[in-house]
């Protein structure tokens, strides 16, 4: 199983010029929404046609020079974020819709599906009846009568509800568990993808900006945008003084590291769960706790923290988040004097 | 009312019969005609759109004698194509049944076209892409998922113009003339017999159309209410 991408496409100002490929069986594509994530999908699926490029899955061509295979041929499978089930038909004549052969080999194929997808007793009824978890497995159930090589899932979750998306993910996951295909999840959630890719590539403004292991990936994403995605919320430009000490210039302060500092970086990254908070003496790479504003969430309390000196990248804030399992500490002790970076959190970023 | 029993008794069906037989052909081929046209305006760039459009709609907009003397002008067998097709097909438009037919559906065609392509643009666009990935035929996928998705507008549609070709009166009158038994239809009648100052007919004529038009909303509303119904938001 091998996917292969290498797509170009002009939409007015917009331009997609997206490159990946990958041997993993799950694909995520994390993006902002307007990245052009979906339409890269859709062009895989056939179902909008690149400018020029070259799409192969599974060593076999779709789209290249010349040639572009129509989507029915293709044999890609594409789950839409509203599922897109015909709205006049039965669940059963749903997921007979794209099957070829005789009237007993297809009812054979849908009524394996619908003891696949646990969707007896709702074989006769219209899309419009069922709730979203039921409409997600008829589309499921559909795609997967048909046998495609890849699946594409746009999105599935964006527009359902905390409690009914979670367990829609984990249904989800279940059920492509046996499949043996390649799947590409595109999604601007994190969680989503970090739950269910094995390799991950990160989109911003119509390009690929990084690619890799979806656990390597968020521990290093190695640029600005990748790190943004992937939750994380302090930014610096920095001016690196030697190869242990660099001035992080929006937050006013001095790093000085064990590790050593690459000469190519530009900005550095940091997430705001991981402080540690000090009382008393300020230590090496702390930041004081002046407090510009906080707020209380049900897990968890954000404090916004003002930068020593004000820098160009114009971050008014520093965010520290801390869950509330910690927050006793603050209630016995106050709030700390000074936060502290522990150096293997920082990120090194481009 | 003894003397309108009598002249129901010796009433001539023959406008009913042939208002009937024009609005079933005239809807029949409008049906075709402006589900076609309509998938192809929706297709169509922007420019070619507003202009496909605006000659699709202008027979509804324009006075139907206006359309009456154009179709006249294209039949009429002093003009080319009328000559044309009188010598090599022995056709004959004005002054027959088929004159009846094509002025009625050119007068209601736009009727269906335009119901169809509001209907067609409020399909999701994504069951045609899901139909394509699941490997349906183009065919498969307008037969079966957009014009059922389409349903209840196409269905109004249908019987607008039905109604629409029923009563069509002014580009009828011009091009198919009101011969009895033949291109008269019940709107051309009930004019005739005003003219001969004969109210009585007229009456019985007016009330056998409202009828039909109740007849027509009734149905029009049943359908659609009904395919609402079982269809859903979605």
């Amino acid at each position: 199983m091998a996917i292969e991408v290498q797509i170009r496409k002009k939409l007015g100002n917009f331009e997609l010029d997206m490159e990946f490929d990958s041997n993993s069986r799950r694909i995520g594509i994390l993006g902002a929404s307007g990245c052009g994530k979906s339409m890269t999908l859709k062009c895989i699926a056939g179902i909008e046609t690149p400018d020029q490029g070259k799409i192969v899955a599974d060593g076999r061509i779709l789209y290249d020079q010349g040639i572009n295979i129509r989507p029915q041929k293709r044999n890609v499978g594409y789950l839409f974020q509203n599922y897109a089930l015909f709205p006049t038909m039965t669940v059963r004549a749903n997921i007979a819709a794209g099957l070829q052969g005789t009237r007993e080999e297809k009812r054979q194929i849908v009524d394996k599906m619908i003891a696949k997808f646990q969707l007896d007793g709702l074989e006769n009824r219209l899309p419009g009846k069922l709730s979203g978890g039921q409409q997600q497995r008829v589309a499921l159930a559909r795609i997967m009568a048909y046998e495609p090589d890849v699946i594409l899932l746009d999105e599935p979750f964006s527009a359902l509800d905390g409690f009914l998306k979670d367990r829609l993910q984990q249904e989800l996951t279940q059920m492509l568990e046996d499949y043996k295909g390649t799947v590409i999840l595109v999604s601007h959630s994190r969680d989503e993808i970090y739950r269910f890719s094995e390799e991950l590539v990160i989109m911003n403004e119509g390009k690929a900006v990084c690619q890799g292991k979806t656990k390597n990936v968020f521990e290093n994403p190695k640029r600005v945008e990748a790190a943004r995605l992937t939750g994380c919320k302090n930014f610096s430009k920095i001016q690196r003084m030697d190869a242990h000490t660099m001035r992080a210039l929006d937050w006013g302060i001095e790093f000085h590291l064990k590790r050593e500092i690459p000469e190519d970086i530009t900005h550095v990254g940091f997430r705001a769960h991981e402080f540690i908070p000090v009382w008393g003496e300020r230590r090496a790479n702390c930041i004081r706790l002046e407090l510009a504003g906080s707020a209380e969430l049900p897990f968890e309390k954000n404090f916004y923290i003002k930068p020593e000196q004000q820098g160009e990248m114009g971050q008014e804030s520093i965010c520290w988040y801390i869950q509330k399992d910690k927050w006793a500490i603050l209630n016995e002790q106050g709030l700390p004097d000074y936060l502290e970076f522990p150096e293997e959190q920082l990120l090194f970023l481009k | 009312m003894e003397k309108s029993v009598e002249i129901l008794r010796n009433l001539d069906w023959s406008p009913l019969v042939i208002s009937l037989k024009t609005g079933a052909v005239a809807t029949i081929i409008s049906f075709f005609l402006g589900i076609f046209a309509a998938r192809k305006v929706i297709k169509a760039g922007p420019r070619l759109k507003a202009v496909a459009d605006g000659i699709l709609t202008l027979p509804m907009v324009l006075p139907p004698t206006v359309a009456g003397f154009f179709l006249l002008l294209l039949f009429s067998r002093r003009r080319p194509l009328g000559v044309f097709l009188y010598e090599n097909f022995d056709i004959k438009v004005v002054q027959t049944w088929l004159g009846c037919i094509i002025a009625a559906t050119v007068i209601a065609f736009p009727l269906m076209y335009r119901n169809a392509r509001a209907a067609f643009e409020q399909v999701d666009a994504n069951l045609v892409y899901a139909g394509r990935t699941l490997g349906m035929s183009e065919w498969t996928i307008l037969w079966k998922v957009v014009i059922p998705a389409a349903g209840p507008g196409i269905i109004s549609g249908t019987i607008l113009t039905f109604a629409r070709a029923m009563g069509e009166y002014g580009a009828t009158s011009m091009l198919a003339g009101n011969i009895p038994g033949k291109t008269g239809t019940i709107s051309q009648r009930i004019a005739m017999v005003i003219q001969d100052g004969d109210y009585l007919t007229a009456g019985i004529w007016v009330i056998i159309v409202m009828v039909i038009a109740f007849a027509v909303i009734f149905l029009m509303n049943l359908v659609s209410g009904k395919k609402m119904k079982q269809v859903g938001r979605w």
